[in-house]
């Protein structure tokens, strides 16, 4: 018995291939664009803040980078709703990809503000400048530069890990590909071609925030 | 007919962990020995094999592993009337964790200063003598932390296989969910039972890169 490849079927449902791609792109723009600034202010209060937030930070980042996003996932779309918070299945998509970045990124951040010399810090406040002027004027410009080849790699990661929202149904690429699976049972020519989409993804960001990274870093050389 | 979540539900969460721990195993042996052989032709001396490896790392790392998953399990549904979870999870996992491997060690015998590969050759020794007698011995000290430190995302990558239907740990929180309908205790169980698989390795990772770090005087390794 030979099988007759037919990737016609998924090919003619191309709109809903494309609307599953923008949302597997938007939920991680919207995941970082949320989570970023979070992860800065909670890598700055665990690399400088007092014992027991650090430690509450810590803490935070642990459980989250030592179990899976599976289960974060579960436990937001599931639990959430009996403590009163009712999401929709993106909403709450979007809510365990934040919690999921935020560890991660917590630490590459605070990797890069552990690595400006502390006698820069010092010098900084020697001149008489305050904390908030320090970390604008002297840290954040070099962390920036310092974190950003991880922060974007993590993203890429983020954007492949999103797939796994679909088992909540949220309606992103994955999702569209297990609806399409189910009307057309070319299982393998969906998920085939849904690869090689994502594969165009990560290596299209990848090359574009390399881009950025070289426009945006030029000037240290 | 709803049950209670109560100690029964939570043995058979921490039962069902075991397959967890297997097919991690699995996935570790697999993927390690499959990695290693990339990460020996990434640093070859020839180029199309090295082309060719940065070509498959490229491709699994840029695709998600749950695409990995499915393609594998279907792609064998279609040959077999029914795919095999088991044989569908430890043949994805150890293909998508190779690449990660051969990377990570990639990494470490390249932070290897080029001038032992050169006095190694000006000594007479070829490319594998190289390798087992002058790089590897070296690289393999700095290669533990990350190694152990990636078995955490091995772990925690198996509850994908839930989703073809792989009775693991994930698989069984969902089960029992659906039975006792307490999804805060039962995922914060599930989620527990996790972190105590994974969170040892997370530390014992951390502190002997802290102690590479410490005793080679610089900053932490690659990777």
């Amino acid at each position: 018995m030979e099988y007759q490849f037919d990737f016609g079927p998924v090919f003619a449902r191309w709109p809903e291939l494309v609307q599953g791609t923008f949302l597997t792109i938007w939920l991680s723009l919207a995941a970082t664009a949320i989570g970023l600034p979070i992860a800065a202010v909670l890598a700055a209060t665990r690399s400088y803040g007092p014992r027991p937030l650090r430690w509450l930070v810590g803490t935070y980042v642990e459980l989250i980078r030592n179990t899976p996003f599976l289960i974060q996932l579960y436990f937001v779309f599931f639990a959430m709703p009996g403590l009163g918070i009712r999401l929709s299945a993106n909403g709450a998509a979007i809510l365990a990809m934040v919690v999921n970045l935020v560890a991660y990124a917590v630490e590459i951040v605070r990797a890069g503000l552990e690595a400006i010399p502390r006698g820069q810090i010092e010098a900084g406040r020697a001149l008489g400048l305050g904390p908030i002027r320090i970390l604008r004027h002297i840290v954040l410009g070099q962390a920036l530069r310092i974190v950003y080849p991880a922060l974007a790699s993590q993203f890429v990661l983020q954007l492949l890990g999103s797939s796994l929202v679909s088992a909540i149904a949220a309606e992103e690429l994955t999702a569209v590909a297990n609806n399409i699976m189910i009307v057309t049972f070319r299982n393998f020519e969906v998920f085939g071609v849904i690869t090689v989409i994502y594969l165009g993804l990560s290596l299209a960001f990848r090359a574009l925030l390399g881009g950025i990274h070289h426009r945006a870093f030029r000037w240290t050389g | 007919m709803l049950r209670d979540f109560g100690p029964n539900e939570f043995l058979f969460l921490v039962t069902s962990a075991r397959w967890t721990v297997v097919l991690s195993l699995l996935a570790f042996a697999g993927g390690g020995l499959l990695g290693l052989v990339i990460a020996l032709c990434r640093v070859s001396p020839w180029r199309p094999l090295r082309l060719a490896m940065v070509g498959y790392i490229q491709v699994m790392q840029g695709t998600p592993a749950l695409m990995q998953l499915f393609l594998v399990y279907y792609g064998i549904g279609l040959f077999a009337i029914r795919p095999d979870p088991w044989v569908s999870a430890a043949y994805a996992f150890t293909v998508s964790s190779s690449a990660f491997f051969a990377e990570i060690w990639r990494g470490c015998i390249e932070a290897i200063p080029r001038g032992q590969w050169e006095s190694a050759r000006s000594l007479g020794l070829r490319f594998p003598q190289i390798l087992q007698l002058v790089v590897l011995p070296q690289a393999f000290r700095i290669m533990i932390p990350p190694t152990i430190g990636y078995m955490v995302q091995i772990i925690k990558g198996t509850s994908l296989a839930s989703l073809i239907g792989f009775t693991e740990l994930a698989r069984a929180g969902q089960v029992i969910n659906t039975i006792t309908f307490e999804p805060a205790r039962v995922f914060g169980s599930v989620a527990l039972i996790y972190f105590v698989l994974c969170w040892p390795l997370s530390y014992l990772s951390q502190r002997l890169e802290a102690r590479i770090a410490r005793t080679r005087g610089d900053a932490a390794p690659l990777t």
